[in-house]
């Protein structure tokens, strides 16, 4: 079930493809069939790989495949051109994550998973 | 539509109960909730419960639960709308003897979450899988998320918030069934592990076992049962995304306004009709939110309207007068309905030494997730 699952998600986690609305210009990830301002046209839409923190928070307590990592940061991060993610804030201080900080998003290995210790790779973020 | 009526309430204590397995608890309750109803059979019954699966390894609770509860034969369902499910269940159950269709339905609520299961993981499962929880993050931190707009936003403080958490357990010792019944001080709050900044372990809602029951009927029968008719005279349930991060405004709990709104327009009321409400305290601030999102302050005022003892027991708007999540303890699927026996208690007068006076309307706000799902209710004392 683990791989068809991420297998399934590796366009959005590997190269941020979502999708813009071209009735309201709302940009998603991942990619959406139907905007919720009703409009089902939607067009194909690389999000911007720079953006800054909305808000962030720093986690202490983990679920139990992140327990190694710990304590890191998982940030709201608003893309530039449009969109919204959540994800880790890496190579960065903990003390320097601050809401407005401007960041890029980077590519790494996010947890291994299960038994078999698939590696589920994605996107994270640093302060620039 | 008929007009609905709770006859009857049953609970469980709840906390760290070892002794006592899923389909133990959800029986203890319903059979407490028959009791104090008086009645001789149920038509149908609804259960709330969130992830039993994940828990316990235990899906089809429906019709384990009317087995073992005697009832073998009745329809059951089960209902999933993560931490709203025992709200969301009551819904149903109201809509269903409302509608003509059944006339003495049990609605309860349980979860067993304390079994060795990593019920971080667990409760991650009421995010988005994909694009939240694979990220690492948690239930405290999507509040820890919420925390911090909101103080960036509106200057709300941890004291603020603190003075949530030690009103709510102020409440919650004068509560013979709640998971934590002790006094803490301010100092406690802001001094306790860190668990997802600016959250710490003060700030969140405990694991907890138990489970909760009420007994509903048409308004035209209750009398058969009770001198004491409490109806049901507003029930408003609203979905949004369960991405935090896909939010208009992560600060406000669109989903809890709506559910409110919908609630408040069927019962003809505005907030400042209520005398008490149950809220969904799973974290400090989603207190602050919530009461926010219902209308009982303004929007971007929960943090000073509660450290000004607005919400205190005596206060302008008694909020969580059985402790809320965060003292009573949270079973996850037995929540809402726990609200719902907590409003009861409080409009028949039963309430002991945390009773609101001249208690007459009460309101029940459940909330699933980050605020993906809620449903209000508001009940009345004829």
């Amino acid at each position: 079930m683990i791989v068809p699952r991420h297998y399934k998600e590796m366009p959005q986690r590997y190269k941020l493809q979502g999708n813009r609305c071209k009735a309201c210009g709302k940009v998603f990830l991942p990619p959406r069939l139907v905007c919720p301002c009703g409009s089902q046209d939607l067009e194909d839409y690389n999000l911007s790989w720079r953006g800054k923190i909305l808000t962030f928070t720093i986690i202490r307590t983990p679920p139990v495949q992140f327990k190694y990592q710990k304590p890191y940061a998982v940030a709201v991060v608003e893309l530039d051109g449009g969109g919204t993610i959540q994800c880790q804030v890496t190579d960065t201080p903990l003390e320097e994550v601050e809401i407005g900080k401007e960041v890029e998003i980077v590519f790494r290995k996010i947890f291994s998973e299960g038994e078999a210790g698939i590696h589920c790779y994605g996107y994270k973020c640093r302060v620039v | 539509m008929r007009d609905v009526a709770v006859i009857g309430i049953g609970i469980t204590k709840f906390g760290e109960l070892w002794w006592q397995n899923l389909r133990e608890l959800y029986v203890e309750a319903a059979l407490k909730a028959i009791k104090d109803a008086g009645v001789d059979h149920l038509d149908s019954m609804y259960v709330g419960c969130m992830t039993s699966g994940l828990f316990c390894a235990q899906e089809h609770l429906a019709s384990l639960m009317a087995d073992y509860l005697g009832q073998r034969h009745i329809p059951a369902y089960r209902i999933e709308s993560a931490c709203a499910s025992g709200g969301l269940a009551f819904r149903l159950g109201y809509i269903e003897v409302a509608s003509g269709m059944s006339d003495i339905v049990l609605v309860g609520g349980v979860e067993k979450m304390l079994t060795g299961a990593d019920a971080t993981f667990a409760l991650a499962s009421a995010a988005d899988q994909e694009y939240e929880a694979f990220h690492g993050n948690t239930f405290p931190g999507l509040y820890a998320m919420i925390a911090r707009a909101h103080m960036a936003k509106y200057g709300t403080t941890r004291e603020q918030m603190a003075a949530v958490a030690v009103k709510n357990h102020d409440n919650g010792s004068k509560n013979p069934n709640a998971q934590f019944p002790m006094k803490i001080s301010k100092e406690t709050v802001l001094n306790a592990t860190p668990v997802a900044d600016p959250l710490g372990l003060f700030d969140c809602s405990p694991v907890s076992d138990g489970a909760a029951a009420v007994i509903l009927c048409p308004v035209d029968m209750a009398k058969k049962y009770t001198d004491t008719i409490i109806k049901v005279i507003g029930s408003g349930a609203a979905t949004s995304t369960i991405a935090l991060h896909q939010r208009d405004d992560i600060t406000f709990l669109d989903a809890v306004h709506a559910a409110g709104k919908k609630a408040y327009e069927m019962a003809g009321l505005k907030p400042e009709d209520i005398d008490f409400a149950e809220v969904h305290d799973c974290f400090t601030i989603a207190e602050i939110c919530c009461i926010e999102a219902l209308g009982f302050c303004e929007v971007g005022q929960g943090g000073p309207f509660s450290e000004a003892g607005n919400t205190a027991l005596d206060g302008k708007i008694p909020i969580n007068t059985s402790g809320g999540l965060k003292s009573k303890g949270h079973p996850v699927g037995a929540t809402g309905v726990a609200q719902i026996v907590e409003l009861v208690e409080q409009l028949r007068g039963t309430a002991g030494e945390r009773q609101v006076k001249n208690a007459k309307r009460g309101l029940a706000q459940n909330m699933g997730g980050s605020g993906g799902s809620s449903v209000v209710h508001i009940l009345e004392v004829q």
